[in-house]
């Protein structure tokens, strides 16, 4: 029973780590019919980013680090969405290949200007340890995961729902035309959609710094599964972002859990081929008129 | 040998009446050129294994052609379907260990496990292994296994107007999935390591330069079947019904097609290329492992395809060869200058080039024109006939059509 309910905070933490991850592609997936392979490097990006201020400032600047690497992948990715995605709007399948171009690019940037291994951030000295909880384990650095996942989603559910640029957002993703006729700068509001979806994968990266040696394929590992988060959520939901993230990390700690690693993965991608069967387009669609 | 589009483009534009008749009429058709480098591209083929050192270059030059009969498929699915397939990993790799168990088990003798098995302390048979010691079941497995695999899942995502971008990632998922398994079931399939140490492969001795000869014209003599089979696919109703799909595939249901039934067929003919391709590939690298079925080989094989030109089966033949050539060519002394130039290679393919090698001179054909507008050139036109087709590019210089994009189909379906 122990071993049962000490699965529950790896499968949150997994869950939190991928709604990170899959919140920035599921916006700029929706909204822009982009899929960047190169999410995943932002996430590296991200995680780069804690380990060099950390080197240059000391142990306690991971919280430091959220905004920065928010700020530097956030810029990566507007670059990229300024000089290449911009050209291929209507080509999704061509931004998924040059994007994977992009990520090979960038992979091989850090192998030769930082470190071709794996390097490892120290987590400060309050996220080291854990507490017992009628005998489950319970980690300190998978709580605040769990807490930073939980406090983006709050962040950007109040920025769409709340603000003039969040309206806008919701509107291009909602009806690109019908928002460019009625007075909304797409194009601008695709770049900061893009930054935003980019910074979120730069914070999944600090969040990852906490739980693991981080390396230059550290973005290859995760963006299948955020890929199947967005998949499975529905394009540009946060609701279904939120639900499909966790109820992944859940299967996989759990399926692992009662067969075993390798296993896990097929019967997981069964459950989510099975899934769509009943809801092709996720679980959340935007409803509109057009026929596809 | 172009896309098939520009195929029907150019046969009513052969500008020689029929009716003049003769050897000449005959022989000297629009598609000469083609028949030509048809002939030479065969003939080298032929040289090949006489002129290169069967030690080293045509061993590598097997593996190029054992990627170009992988890439065979892709175009089909991807080029002329629009069906974007991450994954042809899964299925070189059912090719592969379906080839590679009946190796192994050769090589073990009668009632001996492999080798590998008794290190990981297996010292039964599993049952799933017991019908690969037949040579015929093997190939069989190479064939069925990839159409089961394929059907079921086109049949089930297909069916739900999972498409696009969506299926590539799905087929890319499982592949992951498929990789960690292999990896996953050390004692069954090797683990990591995979299969090899293969001596022979039906009766052909991998050691020595006439067996390296034999299998290098068993691979090139499957390719060339699997082209021209494919080919003839390409040309026929289906293929026509393919390409339609790709480009308005609600039009082709509302005109009582189903598509469905269609891409899946597409989707497990590209699967069973593949599924040849990986299993010739075993016996000429001596190995089969997860590693070469991985994301990252599976996403290299499209993008070979992409830099040959993926509307055009003779283009993806052209494309594994040449960025597999490059790749040994290259990534031995300049690791890192390869992945660069790799990169590089996907985005300007992706950006200046999409239809690849295979598509320069038809770009070139439709570009310069626009190009010339653009400027502001007018060009001496003859004065055609009253009535023909318009030969100039719409005005405004609007950009050349690329086949299966940029149609308000393609944009929706993300």
């Amino acid at each position: 029973m122990n071993g049962f309910l000490n699965q529950l905070p790896i499968g949150l933490s997994i869950g939190a780590v991928l709604l990170l991850a899959a919140l920035g592609l599921t916006f700029t997936f929706g909204q822009m019919g982009v899929i960047n392979m190169a999410h995943g490097e932002f996430i590296m990006v991200g995680a780069y980013t804690a380990y060099m201020l950390q080197d240059w400032a000391g142990h306690e600047a991971v919280l430091a680090a959220l905004p920065v690497a928010f700020i530097v992948a956030g810029l990566f990715g507007v670059i990229l969405e300024r000089t290449l995605i911009r050209r291929f709007y209507g080509r999704p399948l061509d931004t998924l290949l040059l994007t994977w171009g992009v990520s090979l690019i960038l992979q091989q940037l850090v192998r030769d200007l930082i470190d071709n291994r794996g390097v490892q951030v120290v987590a400060p000295g309050w996220l080291i340890g854990g507490a017992d909880l009628g005998g489950i384990r319970i980690p300190y650095n998978r709580v605040f995961i769990l807490g930073l996942a939980v406090a983006c989603l709050v962040a950007i559910w109040l920025y769409m729902s709340r603000t003039p640029a969040g309206r806008r957002m919701r509107a291009v993703m909602q009806n690109r035309e019908l928002a460019a006729c009625s007075a909304v700068r797409t194009d601008r509001v695709d770049q900061i959609t893009f930054f935003i979806g980019s910074g979120l994968a730069g914070v999944a990266g600090v969040a990852l710094t906490l739980v693991g040696t981080i390396s230059p394929t550290l973005g290859t590992k995760y963006i299948v599964d955020a890929f199947l988060v967005v998949v499975v959520g529905g394009l540009g939901q946060l609701r279904g972002a939120l639900i499909a993230a966790f109820a992944l990390g859940m299967l996989n700690s759990y399926v692992e859990f009662w067969t075993n690693a390798s296993l896990g993965k097929v019967l997981v991608f069964v459950a989510i081929v099975a899934f769509l069967q009943a809801r092709p387009q996720g679980m959340f669609v935007l409803r509109s008129r057009a026929l596809t | 040998m172009s896309a098939p589009v520009a195929d029907a483009a150019e046969a009513p534009a052969a500008g020689k009446p029929a009716t003049s008749g003769g050897w000449r009429a005959r022989v000297v058709t629009p598609q000469l050129p083609w028949r030509v480098v048809f002939i030479v591209v065969l003939a080298l083929g032929l040289l090949a294994p006489f002129v290169l050192d069967p030690a080293f270059r045509l061993p590598l030059f097997t593996k190029y052609l054992c990627y170009a009969i992988v890439g065979v498929g892709i175009a089909l699915a991807w080029g002329h379907g629009g069906m974007l397939t991450l994954g042809q990993g899964l299925f070189v790799g059912l090719g592969g260990y379906s080839m590679g168990m009946y190796l192994k088990l050769h090589e073990a003798g009668p009632g001996n496990v492999p080798d590998f098995m008794s290190w990981s302390g297996v010292e039964k048979l599993p049952a799933f292994w017991e019908p690969f010691r037949n040579p015929v079941v093997a190939i069989i497995g190479v064939i069925v296994l990839p159409i089961i695999v394929a059907t079921v899942l086109g049949l089930l995502v297909f069916r739900q107007r999972v498409r696009g971008a969506y299926f590539a990632i799905l087929t890319q998922a499982l592949t992951a999935a498929f990789v960690i398994l292999l990896i996953g079931q050390q004692g069954y399939t090797g683990g990591t390591n995979g299969l090899t140490n293969f001596g022979s492969f039906f009766g052909i001795n991998l050691f020595e330069a006439n067996g390296q000869r034999k299998l290098y014209f068993v691979t090139a003599g499957v390719l060339l079947v699997i082209f021209l089979l494919l080919r003839l696919v390409v040309a026929s109703r289906f293929g026509r019904l393919l390409l339609a799909i790709r480009d308005g595939e609600d039009r082709v249901r509302f005109l009582g097609y189903d598509p469905t039934v269609i891409k899946t067929i597409a989707f497990a003919i590209s699967a069973v290329t593949a599924s040849v391709g990986g299993a010739l590939i075993v016996p000429v690298v001596g190995i089969i492992n997860p590693g070469m079925l991985d994301i990252v080989p599976s996403i290299e094989l499209v993008i070979a395809v992409a830099v040959g030109g993926r509307y055009s089966l003779a283009g993806a033949v052209i494309g594994a060869v040449v960025v597999n050539w490059a790749r040994t060519n290259f990534s031995e002394d300049y690791p890192s200058g390869w992945t660069y130039f790799q990169g590089a290679l996907f985005i300007g393919v992706i950006a200046f080039l999409p239809r690849g090698i295979a598509g320069i001179v038809p770009q070139v054909r439709d570009g310069v024109p626009v190009l010339l507008k653009r400027l502001g050139i007018t060009l001496p036109t003859r004065s055609g006939p009253p009535g023909g087709p318009p030969a100039a590019p719409p005005p405004g210089g609007a950009p050349v059509l690329i086949p299966g994009q940029g149609t308000p189909e393609a944009k929706e379906a993300v």
